[in-house]
């Protein structure tokens, strides 16, 4: 049957119809979808796992119990999950095992723009890429055969633009697999005899794959003018064919990882000129170059942001012409914390507080964003604590003004760890978790600490107090950031005792289905005095109007944190 | 061999460009079309301008539409019409929402949001269908219908039979919102 489908679903189909049984997966834009339309087909099993390297190494145990298997991250996820595979790499598979890794160009919902080409070269492991949805359920069934067959896993790479965009593909049966457990020493226990004895198979595995990447289906020649020959993979092959259809030559790549070396030096030979076009890193090109072959790319096409078929117009000089646009100048429009967010309240108080503010992976890396402005850092998954730690041990004095800020997700991601640190190394700052018990910017997904699985059923629960008591600290106390006078009373006591505490900052993300809103506030015109004390906290359902406050109704849920501001009352509305 | 057809939508991070642009890759693909949809997911979802593409022919590469690509842009807001402007194409055609939502950096006082910009982009000789599209919506039952609101609107531009749009809004929105979603449609198409 043809149907139009998100490059993600059809992973997650291709992952049905090769019979995997198991899939196991951290949420990460651009890559959550697969595992949440996965677990949507009956029989099979997926999970939320707490980070990108506990869902690699259970779908590797699943592999070597003789399931096909699978896991999807996002690209920073893959560094996170970097430490199995590249080991993995050495002692290969039992039933299929393949990973998805989306990477994001244009870095639409990411903290940087790493290629994660270099990956699969780094771990020697073969790299597909898929064009379109079609080729996403191809590439992803095929991936299982080369795992098989080569003994490896298999990357697969997505893109933003590949796995949100929905194209039409045509979907098949599922066809299950099942392969017993045989005990190998040698082959699965990596301690350096055994691996000394893998490397070389891996390296002769390479090989292999790139013997077989030379006649393999998934690169393709197209032939057309030979004035111009084109290396392309990935979106960068639908930007090439927007802009010249068949007027020239093309090498389309659907493996990049091996390249085959004789396929590209007959390609470069029936052309007159050689580019490359791929987003990001210059890997192809530097490799065609190392082949001693004259060719063009990153002269032409810079190495930052997506591509698009208008830039690809401008590489190669062809004309094309832009609308309209005003001469007024047009505010943008960054994204903001929703109306009613539970962390809003938190980022009021530590602004106020004039704290320096560790930072996190999450909606609350918002704060960030004016008037707020709260925070001092964001690096990666985890990151506020064990900076928090660093700041503070070499600097007594910022203990009392320096918090971290984790979600309860990214906390039990990677956060659990950096506390362990905090609290055996004996450093004396303020941690603040933020639970909203859920996933929030990757689309509300469920994890350890909200008591549900992934298909919302009733799951284990870890209960975060207990477990920071657990670790060693001693001030672990909860407050509610929808009650300003709490969170503040919560937040300078913390900061001022000598020792190390967490806070959790407690209330349900606002757009929960469960969460039940207030009415809409109102403003009442004759007490309100155009102070502005309530739009410093930044709610977008706020704005002035003839010098006196109005509220949005159509976005405001009545949490009453501007009420807590107004010197003059002028809100109503508020309940109980 | 028909030439692609380029649809933006445009708007504010959930306002439900998601369903429209659905809505309109299953109808084209109905139609018998090849069809490419492409959305952005994530942080730009949390209130920020997002673009949606929808790209229909005989056949279709590229799954975005660039600048002066855009036979239509469907906007939910007039700024977020304003600011995606240069992507019409030449003798292109807006359907737009007069609704203005204020963004942070207006809110703060930091920016300011522009005045009469129907009108100021009709006097660059572009073909704007404005209409209040959530005044629409909120009659036709809920102020989340202006997707609906706004597509009944474009249906004018389109040689497509009424049925065939009702069978796919239909197969795309919940039961309990079918009849809401019909009327937002009619008012829409009717406007």
């Amino acid at each position: 049957m043809k149907e139009l489908m998100l490059g993600n679903k059809a992973v997650a189909r291709g992952l049905y119809e090769a019979g995997v049984e198991f899939v196991s997966s951290y949420p990460g834009t651009p890559s959550t979808e697969i595992t949440e339309e996965f677990v949507k087909f009956d029989d099979v099993y997926a999970e939320w796992a707490p980070n990108e390297k506990v869902a690699m190494e259970s779908a590797f145990g699943a592999s070597l119990a003789g399931r096909r298997a699978f896991c999807a991250q996002k690209h920073v996820g893959l560094n996170v999950a970097a430490d199995p595979l590249y080991t993995m790499s050495y002692t290969g598979v039992n039933a299929g095992m393949v990973i998805v890794v989306a990477d994001d160009a244009g870095m639409h919902s990411s903290q940087n723009e790493q290629d994660s080409r270099r990956h699969a070269i780094a771990a020697k492991v073969p790299m597909l890429e898929p064009a379109d949805s079609a080729e996403a359920l191809e590439f992803t069934k095929l991936a299982y055969e080369i795992s098989e067959t080569f003994d490896t896993p298999v990357l697969v790479k997505m893109c933003t633009r590949v796995a949100h965009s929905q194209s039409i593909v045509e979907t098949g049966e599922r066809k299950e697999f099942k392969k017993d457990y045989e005990k190998n020493i040698g082959k699965y226990v990596m301690m350096p005899g055994n691996a000394k004895k893998r490397h070389p198979i891996v390296e002769e595995r390479t090989r292999k794959l790139a013997e077989y990447a030379e006649t393999s289906p998934l690169n393709r020649e197209e032939t057309g003018g030979t004035w111009l020959g084109i290396i392309t993979a990935s979106t960068s092959y639908q930007y090439v064919k927007e802009v010249f259809g068949d007027s020239v030559s093309v090498l389309k790549l659907g493996m990049t990882n091996p390249l085959p070396e004789n396929l590209i030096k007959n390609f470069a030979k029936k052309v007159e000129r050689l580019v490359v076009v791929e987003e990001l890193d210059p890997v192809i090109e530097e490799a065609v170059r190392a082949m001693g072959i004259k060719v063009e790319g990153r002269n032409l096409l810079p190495g930052i942001d997506e591509f698009s078929q208008n830039k690809i117009r401008a590489a190669f000089g062809k004309n094309f012409g832009v609308g309209e646009s005003l001469e007024d100048a047009i505010p943008p429009r960054p994204p903001v914390m929703c109306a009613g967010c539970p962390h809003r309240g938190l980022f009021y108080t530590l602004k106020k507080l004039n704290c320096t503010v560790l930072g996190d992976i999450g909606c609350y890396t918002l704060g960030a964003v004016p008037p707020l402005a709260a925070m001092d850092m964001t690096l990666c998954m985890g990151a506020s604590i064990g900076a928090l730690h660093g700041f503070t041990k070499v600097n007594n004095e910022a203990a009392k003004n320096t918090v971290a800020v984790i979600g309860d997700s990214t906390f039990v991601h990677s956060g659990m760890t950096g506390l362990a640190n905090v609290a055996y190394n004996q450093s004396k700052g303020t941690i603040i978790i933020l639970d909203n018990s859920i996933t929030g910017m990757t689309g509300h997904q469920q994890n350890p600490a909200t008591g549900k699985n992934i298909k919302g059923e009733p799951a284990g629960r870890i209960d975060l107090e207990a477990l920071c008591r657990a670790m060693g600290i001693n001030r672990v106390r909860v407050a509610d950031p929808y009650n300003l006078k709490e969170i503040e009373a919560a937040v300078k006591e913390e900061l001022s005792v000598d020792e190390a505490s967490v806070i959790i900052s407690r209330r349900p993300c606002a757009l929960l289905k469960e969460v039940k809103h207030k009415a809409p506030l109102k403003v009442d015109k004759d007490k309100c005095i155009g102070c502005k004390s309530c739009m410093k906290i930044g709610c977008p359902a706020i704005s002035m109007k003839d010098k006196k406050a109005v509220v949005d109704a159509n976005q405001c849920v009545g949490c009453g944190v501007c009420a807590g501001l107004c010197p003059k009352n002028a809100f109503s509305g508020v309940e109980g | 061999m028909m030439e692609t057809k380029n649809i933006i939508i445009v708007g504010v991070g959930g306002q439900g460009s998601l369903l429209a642009s659905k809505i309109l890759g299953d109808l084209f693909l109905t139609k018998g079309y090849d069809v490419k949809v492409s959305e952005v997911h994530g942080m730009s979802q949390r209130g920020g301008s997002v673009i949606t593409y929808v790209r229909f022919g005989d056949k279709v590469a590229s799954p975005v539409v660039d600048e002066g690509e855009a036979d239509f842009i469907v906007s939910f807001e007039i700024l977020e019409t304003a600011r995606w402007l240069s992507y019409l194409k030449k003798d292109g055609q807006i359907v737009t929402n007069l609704q203005e939502i204020e963004p942070m950096p207006v809110i703060t006082g930091a920016a300011v949001y522009p005045e009469n910009l129907a009108e100021k982009i009709k006097a660059k000789g572009v073909k704007v269908d404005a209409l209040d599209c959530l005044d629409l919506a909120k009659q036709a039952g809920s102020a989340k219908a202006v997707n609906i609101v706004l597509l009944g609107r474009l249906s004018h531009y389109f040689d497509i039979d009424e049925k065939l749009w009702e069978e796919i809004i239909e197969k795309n929105v919940p039961k309990k919102f079918l009849e809401l979603n019909k009327k937002a449609f009619q008012l829409g198409k009717n406007a």
